[in-house]
């Protein structure tokens, strides 16, 4: 898993239809020292997170392994919305 | 499959319970020509392989679990063959 | 399987239901040298490791299958703690 940030919500209106119903996130990618990196990923939204929450999102085929994803053409997913971590002492919070 | 060498052998005593009398090497993956290619991998030993010996083995669950005969093991690397030579046009080391 | 240093931890109150109890480490990546190797990631910890040991941890589909609700979406996981890495050439 990676620590990102939601950047934004991902509007498609026509998409495959085993995919319909999912809330798609615009993830920006966070390094463990809270740096955002230049990596976004497309993620499917499980925790209700939203814009401006750090979460940690998993990538490859692990993200079909919760109930709205089951089996359905998913790559990446936002699993947990991040409270606070911790690197060599230093905490790092989150304002929600 | 890909190509490596062994790099050395690794200790550890807390550990997925099915891993318990599974020998771990560190293999280090390269390209043909014996050129480092990534990090270092971790790789379940099934052919009694030992440090600087170059080697053939998978880094995909499924093969891993058939090779070990080890069903919903978590496991990806293992290390399936010796590797005696390679033939490849223009080597440059040779 | 790749060998790595936890270097943190990450508390998130708010997950998958599958990973309830789940501790959450963050692991550095190591090169053969035990020196640094691309950005470190966070890994479902089944070892009762913590910060400052080296682990070994499984990337992928198959990082969900050593915690006790197998069926969730974890992407890495640390399966084992590395007492040493013996590098004699034989």
């Amino acid at each position: 898993m990676q620590l990102g940030k939601v950047v934004g919500t991902v509007v498609s209106t026509q998409k495959s239809e085993s995919i319909k119903g999912l809330k798609l996130l615009l993830v920006q990618q966070l390094s463990h020292t809270d740096k955002p990196l230049n990596n976004y990923v497309v993620a499917v939204d499980v925790v209700q997170a939203g814009t401006g929450d750090v979460v940690l999102y998993a990538e490859g085929s692990s993200c079909r392994q919760t109930a709205p994803t089951d089996k359905k053409p998913v790559d990446g997913i936002v699993m947990a919305i991040v409270d606070t971590w911790e690197v060599g002492g230093k905490e790092f919070r989150v304002k929600h | 499959m890909k190509i490596g060498t062994v790099i050395g052998t690794v200790v550890a005593t807390l550990k997925n319970e099915g891993y318990n009398g599974r020998k771990l090497l560190l293999v280090r993956p390269e390209d043909p020509y014996g050129k480092k290619a990534e990090a270092p991998v971790v790789a379940v030993d099934t052919v009694c392989a030992g440090p600087g010996d170059r080697v053939l083995f998978v880094d995909e669950g499924n093969s891993a679990r058939l090779v070990l005969d080890w069903a919903d093991g978590c496991v990806r690397a293992v290390i399936v063959g010796f590797i005696d030579s390679i033939d490849i046009e223009s080597n440059p080391k040779k | 399987m790749k060998i790595g240093k936890v270097i943190g931890t990450v508390v998130a109150t708010r997950k998958v239901e599958s990973l309830t109890g789940v501790k959450l480490l963050l692991v550095q990546p190591l090169d053969e040298d035990g020196k640094p190797s691309g950005e470190p990631v966070v890994a479902c910890d089944t070892q009762q490791s913590g910060p400052g040991e080296t682990v070994f941890f499984i990337g992928g589909r198959e990082a969900s299958l050593p915690l006790p609700e197998p069926f969730n979406p974890s992407d890495a996981a640390i399966i084992g703690i590395i007492d040493m890495v013996s590098r004699n050439t034989r």
